[in-house]
């Protein structure tokens, strides 16, 4: 049996759960804990250590995904979760600007750890205070060539195709390289 | 679909590129704790600003500027019957108080001061909402965003967030190839001159500032307004190698791997 992973990040609160939950054929095995800290508390649970979703491909290969814990002081986890991962989804929550600084820093930091693709899913678009995902695409500077998609994480076809996407850009970038 | 936040978050020069960028039409909304202003684009240009107490109308900007006396401005005012700022403007070219290119010149050099000092704006709300433009009869103007940013952002007070924003002096700097976007139509000082003639993929940042003798913060400043500008934009330095850490996919034969990516697409198809 072969196993592959993808990690799925994103700032505190982006919907990391939510996305994995929606695909995943196992419950999701989430680490998560009631929130103490009074600033954090917009919500009551928040994932601590890391999600973990399954999706088995055939009997010879399994597919995790891996969400990390969206808060800054998990951010030894990161590392941990990127070694072998095929690619990564970046989960952006479009309707707080004041998280947009936080997932640059994080896009970076993934990017440094491994030149996988990635793709940056523009979560929680049925909510009316989103940004669009062309107004996050300069909010965030990304340039032309980085896939960003429009997300509902808890909205099952919507997570399919971020990480159908992802996937396409990992064909793509082993073409590539194949022609190099 | 809204852009609505926190000046903290995101900045009035942040703003301005976005709007530049995705040449916008709309009015902007500013709003601290105690003043607020109203900006207008079209397509992507500045027509109009208005700061929240002040009696935005023509009469009253020309006689701020020293253009019209108080006196003139009453007069002129209990005289004419109409209302509006643009008949008002009609009215004071065909009675040969001021020539349209005044008028123009006082209205846009207004605008620009409020605009001004809405990029030391750093505590407040902002929104944007599309398609709202200034009543039909105000006057408007037409300005290119990318000079009032830079200008903007050199009257920038606080630094706060300018390590987040340009975390990396290893990076290099490459001039955006996006039309409308020329070096040459905008007003650089001596300095920004300099620093705009080492942008290349070639030079990072840091061998930049050292080149024309910035320390870390000035140098961060210049590229900060160059890039809400969306003249140039950050990228690898070609000398930089790939991270230490090199890709860590398993090294599968490339074909079997390919099959592996077309399996797990057929499978989450099937969802
Ligand atoms: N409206 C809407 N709500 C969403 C969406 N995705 C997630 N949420 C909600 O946003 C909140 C955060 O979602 P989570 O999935 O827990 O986010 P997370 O990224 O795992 O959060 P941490 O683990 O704490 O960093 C929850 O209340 C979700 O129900 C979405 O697409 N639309
Ligand atoms: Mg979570």
């Amino acid at each position: 049996m072969q196993t592959v992973k993808m990690v799925i990040t994103g700032p505190f609160n982006a919907g990391k759960t939510s996305f994995i939950r929606s695909v995943s054929e196992i419950d999701v095995v989430s680490t998560e804990r009631k929130i103490s800290s009074k600033a954090e508390r917009v919500k009551e649970t928040t994932t601590v250590a890391m999600d973990f979703g399954r999706i088995t491909v055939d009997d010879a290969l399994v597919l995790y995904l891996f969400g990390t814990p969206g808060q800054k002081r998990f951010d030894f986890m990161w590392e941990i979760l990127s070694e072998g991962m095929l690619g990564f989804v970046v989960i952006v929550d479009s309707a707080r600007p004041e998280t947009f600084r936080e997932a640059m820093g994080i896009l970076h930091t993934f990017r440094a750890y491994a030149p996988t693709p990635y793709v940056v899913a523009a979560n929680k678009q049925d909510m009316k205070d989103s940004w669009s995902v062309d107004d996050l695409r300069i909010a965030l500077k990304l340039s032309d060539d980085i896939k960003m998609l429009p997300c509902v994480a808890s909205d099952k076809e919507s997570v399919k195709k971020v990480l159908l996407e992802l996937l396409y850009s990992i064909l793509e970038e082993m073409d590539a390289k194949q022609g190099a | 679909m809204a852009i609505k936040g926190h000046l903290r978050d995101f900045s009035v020069a942040q703003l301005f590129n976005l709007i530049n960028l995705a040449q916008k039409s709309g009015t902007l909304t500013l709003d601290a704790a105690d003043q607020a202003a109203w900006v207008s684009f079209r397509a992507g240009k500045l027509i109009y600003a208005q700061l929240g107490e002040e009696d935005g109308t023509i009469m009253h900007i020309l006689v701020k500027a020293g253009r019209l006396t108080d006196r003139q401005a009453k007069m002129i005012t209990t005289h004419s019957s109409s209302k509006g700022d643009k008949e008002m403007g009609l009215y004071l070219i065909n009675a040969d108080y001021l020539t349209q290119k005044d008028i123009l010149a006082t209205l846009r050099s207004h605008i620009l001061d409020i605009v001004f000092q809405l990029f030391t704006w750093t505590d407040g709300f902002f929104r944007f909402d599309p398609n709202v433009l200034p009543p039909e009869d105000r006057i408007t103007v037409h300005m290119d965003l990318e000079n009032l940013i830079i200008e903007g952002s050199r009257r920038v007070q606080e630094w706060d967030h300018l390590d987040d924003e340009i975390p990396n002096l290893e990076m290099a700097l490459k001039f955006v190839d996006r039309p409308g976007a020329d070096i040459q139509n905008v007003k650089l000082n001596p300095k920004e001159w300099e620093v705009v003639s080492y942008v290349d993929p070639k030079n990072s940042i840091k061998q930049i500032a050292k080149a024309v003798k910035l320390n870390d913060l000035e140098i961060r400043r210049i590229v900060y307004g160059l890039l809400q500008a969306g003249l140039i934009e950050i990228v690898r330095p070609e000398s930089m190698p790939q991270p230490a850490h090199a890709p860590r996919i398993r090294p599968l034969d490339e074909r079997v791997q390919a099959t592996l990516i077309d399996r797990i697409i057929d499978r989450i198809r099937s969802l």
